[in-house]
């Protein structure tokens, strides 16, 4: 039996997940609350953002998220990932900076522009 | 022709090559090292640069002012507290007059707010009393008892129960690091070296005088030494001499609150002396702060930590002097230690037994207001000993700094037309700007440190603590220093503030 | 002199300057101390902006980027590299830049949209020394993620409001060891999302009714001692627990940034450290605005886009005459509420829905937040959960605010 805190909606449902009894659910105030308890303990996922190097623009670092959730379990293979990368202005909003991270099929891409930019 | 001129040039080569040599074995010969650079070995060495003398100055940080010089009470003290008759009292009275020609000279920040010792008990009326006398006997002549009703009309926030005070106009307060650091700059302008980081780790008695060598290896010889190391100065008096004293560190702790409290008095704020010292103020800063402390307890080593317990007892005793003191609008807390020696005076005296070692110790206070004229006293021992003591005609005796936030709109105007770079502000909280920062890496003294710039300038001295402005300052620093800004570090020189470039490529390691 | 001068270029400000223009305003100037748009969004690299605004989970820049695409549509002039000094309540603004110099301008309005600092070590008093690896956690996040150093090793962090729990993660995405988030009520401060995804995910334990006793360290932090809390906050001998660790991170509270607002003459509330305002956020000061983490401190950056398009809309139509000031009711925070935001409403001048925002002092389940006016019950709204980190709004309609007869009063009620 698993304690969880709902995170879909501000109300923060205390729910009770029985992982011996097909992950069953209770607590939750809404659909919602019962797919997220269920996921959360069988596939849990997560956006990963964090930041590149990158090099003639206005700040030494630019921002990147994952495109879609990833399995929470390879957070940190593809945190290692991005270490592999060094960006050159120019930069635009959604584009790719990683595809296919770990074989999953999701990319991380910029979030924001990055032009050049004298100091 | 061609072998003189070989010869010739040889010769030139070797005595460069000597000369180089002596210069890197540090062989050389001053008329006076003084050891410490806090306000008494800055204001020695100002003092001393008026005369044609050679000097040194030792200071084991990487800046001026980082001992008790930069955490204290920030007090120009009128001089009705130390026993008449002591070398205290006399020091004290001329160095208040010293200090605000000083302070005008070198562009030091201080008004003149004066002071008011409360009297909130009976027996209080009996002490504010002597001090009236004292200060009467130390020749303070415009000193007065006042009632009740007039120290609240001077001072509305007051407890409205006091029964009187002792008022002394002449006090006031000073910004202490910059008091010191301008004394600093004036006496390299004048000639004198300063040597930071570089404590010294032993001192030897030579035919000359003494060779000294300062840890890092650096060796010179002196005629005579001057011991201005604060809470050090004992150990280094034993480096040379027969122990004569000791020192203990006494730890003062203080609240620090925002310019929002600055008003709450307009003058220093004194209650009843206590056996340890002058008891807790509250006093406005040079700054537009208001400043509440010290407490008083005796500390093992260099301990500055400050302690729930002791700023609890602050608290406590400045709420009698000032009911309404809200100190949850404290905005920095720090600690600085006393040098308390065993002796109840300042020692200022030639070491016994050892001819030409001179002590400038146990500068408890009123040492921040004495240091100009301890600084004469200094110069009279040095004078006595036998040095020969020339005036320079040309003595570089002025300072200016530009401040931003202190000129009017016309003059700010001019300024940034002139360098754009007065127009870039960095500290939100005081309005400094990237052209005051940027002057700092121009004067004699540069700063080394982020704290170095804040005591030079003011910036992360606000209410933010630096939050905003200290990515900024770390920013110019690296610019100008060429460094990679992992290496400038917050105060002294292995206090790092960031660890690694993120922007190298090296995977996270899981610990 | 200008129609409107809007001061600060975050989500408060881009959103005012927006709103401003779109309610027909021709001659705004924005002003930023930054070298770009944006505000704190652009170090707010995480996701979880826009839920509510764009029915999008976005991250920081990319929030910021949407209302700078807007701006791009307006005629807004931006002033970039630019402090305001001094404002006066006359409504001039000195401003200060490299590039332009100093100045002094005039505007017919204002929107004062300055943001918040944080609170630092000093406000809470915390003993021992003063070691360099002391951050407040906004700070730190500026070095990581704009800066791109990383501010230390081993990291404790103190407070759990959601700065603190955002560079939780983040500093152990960049390879660090984060050894505890310690909190001094008995409850978290930040969102929920935040504790799972920040703390439970990485193993990051957090002690509630716990804070920081000590900190040692000759000049870098070496160690910082934790103990546990009564519930007046004071610690509890004994209890202590040491962290060796060489960063200490402070998410311990944010101010808003008031220093302008104080000079212009603006009457503050000192329990939002902000302006008090009416319902359109206009101030004490006739023509001058003010909306986002100025006014109040915000959790969700939506909430601070509406209100500042409120503020917008509202000095155009300050500079276009069309502002009727007529009757105050005041608004008071009753039974579990802090504060409310406006803390003034002019009938005459609302909506047909005004927003009022407040927080609650305790956490309350299964509670109703209660409308009354001089004794009379107007409205009544149930909630499951409500805590003191997470600000709640309510819209009270217009027909409520006519029934008024006195000053408006919001509690809170357990069911």
């Amino acid at each position: 039996m698993t304690e969880l805190i709902c995170i879909v909606c501000p109300c923060g449902c205390h729910l009770l997940v029985d992982e011996k009894d097909g992950y069953k659910v209770t607590g939750n105030d809404c659909p919602r609350g019962e797919i997220y308890g269920r996921i959360e303990l069988t596939t849990p996922t997560r956006v990963i953002t964090s930041s590149v190097p990158i090099d003639g623009a206005i700040h030494r670092r630019c921002p990147v998220k994952t495109d879609c959730a990833l399995p929470k379990s390879l957070i940190f293979d593809a945190v290692r990932q991005l270490k592999e990368v060094e960006l050159t202005v120019p930069v635009h909003m959604g584009q790719v900076v990683i595809q296919n991270i770990c074989g999953t099929g999701a990319s991380f891409i910029a979030t924001r522009e990055m032009r050049w930019e004298s100091i | 022709m061609r072998a003189k001129q070989i010869r010739s040039l040889g010769c030139v080569c070797f005595v460069f090559f000597v000369l180089n040599s002596l210069t890197k074995w540090g062989i050389v010969v001053f008329d006076t090292a003084i050891i410490g650079c806090g306000i008494v070995g800055a204001a020695t060495a100002y003092e001393l640069s008026r005369y044609h003398l050679n000097i040194a100055v030792f200071e084991k940080a990487n800046d001026v002012a980082c001992g008790a010089t930069k955490a204290n009470s920030a007090i120009i003290h009128a001089g009705y507290d130390p026993e008449p008759g002591s070398i205290m009292a006399a020091l004290n009275v001329r160095g208040t007059k010293l200090a605000f020609d000083i302070c005008k000279k070198l562009d030091v920040p201080h008004k003149k707010t004066g002071a008011l010792v409360l009297a909130i008990c009976e027996e209080d009326i009996g002490i504010i009393e002597i001090l009236y006398d004292r200060g009467k006997q130390n020749g303070i002549q415009d000193i007065q008892l006042i009632s009740g009703c007039q120290a609240l009309e001077m001072e509305p926030n007051l407890n409205p129960s006091v029964l009187g005070a002792l008022y002394a106009p002449n006090a006031g307060v000073v910004s202490p690091w910059e008091y010191a650091l301008a004394m600093a700059e004036t006496a390299v302008r004048n000639g004198v070296t300063l040597h930071l980081e570089s404590e010294i780790v032993s001192i030897q008695k030579t035919k000359a005088g003494f060779q000294i060598t300062a840890k890092g290896g650096m060796v010179c010889e002196a005629r005579t030494v001057i011991n201005a190391a604060g809470i050090h100065a004992a150990d280094i008096h034993n480096l040379a001499c027969e122990p004569a004293y000791t020192i203990r560190p006494n730890r003062g702790q203080y609240y620090l609150l925002d310019k929002s409290q600055g008003t709450q008095v307009s003058r220093v704020i004194f209650q009843r002396p206590t056996i340890e010292g002058k008891g807790v103020l509250v006093a406005p800063t040079v700054h537009g702060n208001l400043i509440v402390g010290p407490s008083s307890e005796y500390v093992d080593g260099e301990n500055i930590a400050v302690t729930r317990e002791g700023l609890i007892g602050v608290a406590h005793i400045a709420h009698k002097s000032v009911p309404g003191l809200n100190l949850r609008e404290s905005i920095r807390n720090f600690a600085g230690l006393r040098a308390f020696s065993d002796l109840d005076d300042f020692i200022i005296a030639e070491a016994d037994g050892t001819h030409g070692f001179f002590d400038l110790a146990g500068i408890k206070s009123p040492g921040l207001t004495a240091a100009p004229a301890i600084a004469e006293a200094a110069v009279e021992l040095l004078r006595q000993s036998g040095l020969v003591l020339e005036e320079k005609e040309h003595f570089i005796d002025t300072r200016r700094v530009v401040r931003f936030r202190e000129l009017d709109v016309e003059q700010k105007i001019l300024l940034i037309k002139a360098n754009p770079a007065y127009g870039r502000v960095i500290c939100r909280c005081e309005t400094i700007t990237e052209g005051e920062i940027l002057d700092t890496l121009h004067t004699v003294i540069p700063p080394r440190s982020l704290d170095g710039v804040k005591r030079r300038v003011n910036a992360g001295m606000g209410r933010c603590q630096g939050g905003f402005c200290s990515p900024k300052v770390l920013e110019i620093l690296t610019r100008a220093l060429g460094v990679s800004p992992t290496l400038v570090p917050q105060d002294q020189a292995d206090s790092w503030i960031l660890t690694e470039n993120c922007n190298k490529k090296v995977p996270p390691c899981m610990i | 002199m200008h129609d409107l001068i809007v001061i600060g270029a975050g989500p408060a400000g881009l959103a005012a300057a927006c709103a401003a223009y779109d309610s027909g305003l021709r001659d705004i100037l924005l002003v930023e101390r930054d070298c770009e748009l944006g505000g704190i969004l652009n170090q707010c690299i995480h996701n979880g902006f826009g839920l509510h605004y764009f029915k999008e989970e976005l991250t920081g820049p990319e929030y910021a980027d949407r209302f700078i695409r807007m701006l791009k549509n307006t005629n807004v002039s931006v002033m970039l590299n630019t402090m305001a000094l001094h404002i006066t309540p006359q409504r001039e603004v000195h401003t200060v830049g490299a590039a332009n110099g100093y100045q002094v301008l005039r505007a017919k309005s204002i929107v004062l949209a300055m943001g918040c600092r944080e609170r630092t070590r000093g406000n809470l008093c915390i003993p021992g020394t003063r070691p360099a690896g002391i951050f407040t956690a906004g700070t730190a996040q500026r070095f990581v993620n704009i800066e791109g150093y990383m501010v230390g090793k081993r990291v404790l962090i103190l407070g759990s409001g959601d700065i603190g729990l955002i560079m939780a993660r983040r500093m152990t995405l960049e390879g660090a060891k984060v050894l505890a988030c310690v909190e001094a009520m008995p409850h978290p401060g930040g969102l929920n999302r935040n504790i799972v995804q920040c703390l439970q995910d990485y193993a990051i334990p957090l002690y509630l009714s716990h804070t920081v006793v000590d900190i040692q360290g000759r000049s870098r932090v070496e160690q910082v001692t934790v103990s546990k809390v009564d519930g007046k906050r004071n610690p509890i001998p004994g209890t202590e627990i040491s962290f060796a660790c060489d960063t200490l991170l402070l998410s311990v509270g944010l101010i808003p940034e008031n220093e302008l607002s104080s000079q212009a003459g603006i009457l503050l509330d000192p329990r939002t450290n902000g302006a008090v305002v009416y319902e359109n956020m206009e101030t004490s000061v006739q023509g001058v605005f003010a909306c986002g983490n100025v006014a109040h401190v915000h959790d969700l950056v939506d909430f601070v886009t509406t209100e500042s398009q409120r503020a917008g809309k509202a000095a155009a139509e300050s500079v276009l005459g069309k502002l009727v000031v007529g009757n105050e009711l005041a608004l008071q925070a009753g039974e579990e509420v802090s504060y409310t935001v406006p803390q003034r409403i002019r009938i005459s001048n609302a909506d047909q829905k005004t927003d009022v925002c407040f927080r609650v002092r305790r956490i309350c389940s299964n509670s109703r937040i209660k409308v009354t006016s001089g004794g009379v019950e107007l409205a009544s709204y149930p909630r499951k959960h409500m805590a003191p980190g997470e600000m709640e709004w309510i819209s009270l309609p217009y027909a409520l605010l006519k029934q008024a007869r006195d000053a408006i009063e919001i509690s809170v009620e357990k069911e």
